[in-house]
């Protein structure tokens, strides 16, 4: 095993594990804190698939304005002086089992499956590749990305605004 | 050495823990965050198979996508809590039940 192997996998474990701690921990901080190291942990995985625009954006995008929302809707939905923001648990048995049967049958299906692997296709950076399709093969996903990102940003907008008319 | 299994293996896992946390959470931002781990661990699995395929970089562009949907779902999300925190005074998920009663 050489270093980087060793490095992912500690990579994988940090990810794993504090996707574990956002999932089963009691407190709303606990989860959401662990959330900027599961996304942390996502992005160094794209790192290691090559992947250094998207990695990038993760960083930028996951945790500069999700997370920063996540932890507004927090503090927005508790009175702030009260400081144990708890969540409270429910149907644990049933959804332990169907996430624990989701995750071996998905494991089962990707260590099973014969892939086509292309094996080490060299490592490029992809900003530029990434530009070129997005303003020629890609065009129109990408403006109707843009779209969906105006139509989000006036539904926020209109749902949360005080009603003066009722 | 790192093969296309064990970036699968974590994205399964996850996805799994994703799917726990939206089936057993009551709080409602909570839920968000699964579905947020659940998104990532989809992303992680498009961004894998294009560095594992021979058909360039298509699943990044995927990837880049699913990012842009999951911000607009994260905004008009949290403007439903904070709706729903002003009529109903909680976020738990099993008290907004007025269509039951």
């Amino acid at each position: 095993m050489s270093a980087s192997d060793i490095l992912f996998l500690i990579v994988a474990v940090v990810t794993v594990g504090s996707a574990a701690i956002v999932v089963l921990s009691r407190s709303l901080i606990y989860s959401a804190f662990s959330l900027l190291f599961t996304f942390f942990g996502v992005a160094i995985i794209y790192v290691y698939l090559g992947a250094d625009f998207l990695a990038a954006t993760q960083v930028l995008i996951y945790v500069g304005g999700i997370l920063v929302l996540l932890l507004f809707g927090v503090m927005l939905t508790h009175r702030l002086y009260s400081l144990n923001l708890k969540t409270e648990t429910f149907q644990v048995i049933p959804g332990f089992l169907i996430a624990f049967a989701v995750f071996i049958s998905l494991a089962l299906v990707s260590t099973r499956t014969q892939w086509h692997v292309v094996a080490d296709k060299p490592l490029v950076p992809t900003t530029d590749m990434i530009g070129t399709l997005f303003l020629t093969e890609y065009l129109l996903p990408f403006e109707i990305a843009s779209i969906l990102l105006l139509v989000a940003l006036i539904g926020a907008a209109m749902l949360v605004r005080r009603r003066t008319d009722v | 050495m790192i093969t296309l299994h064990h970036y699968l293996l974590v994205s399964a896992a996850l996805f799994s823990l994703g799917i726990m946390g939206v089936l057993t959470r009551k709080n409602a931002v909570n839920v968000l965050m699964g579905i947020e781990l659940i998104l990532n661990s989809a992303n992680i699995n498009l961004v894998a198979f294009s560095r594992y395929s021979s058909n360039g970089i298509d699943g990044q562009i995927f990837a880049i996508i699913v990012i842009v949907v999951a911000a607009s779902e994260v905004a008009v999300a949290l403007a439903m809590v904070l709706t729903m925190y002003r009529l109903l005074k909680t976020v738990n998920l099993d008290q907004a039940d007025t269509l039951k009663r």
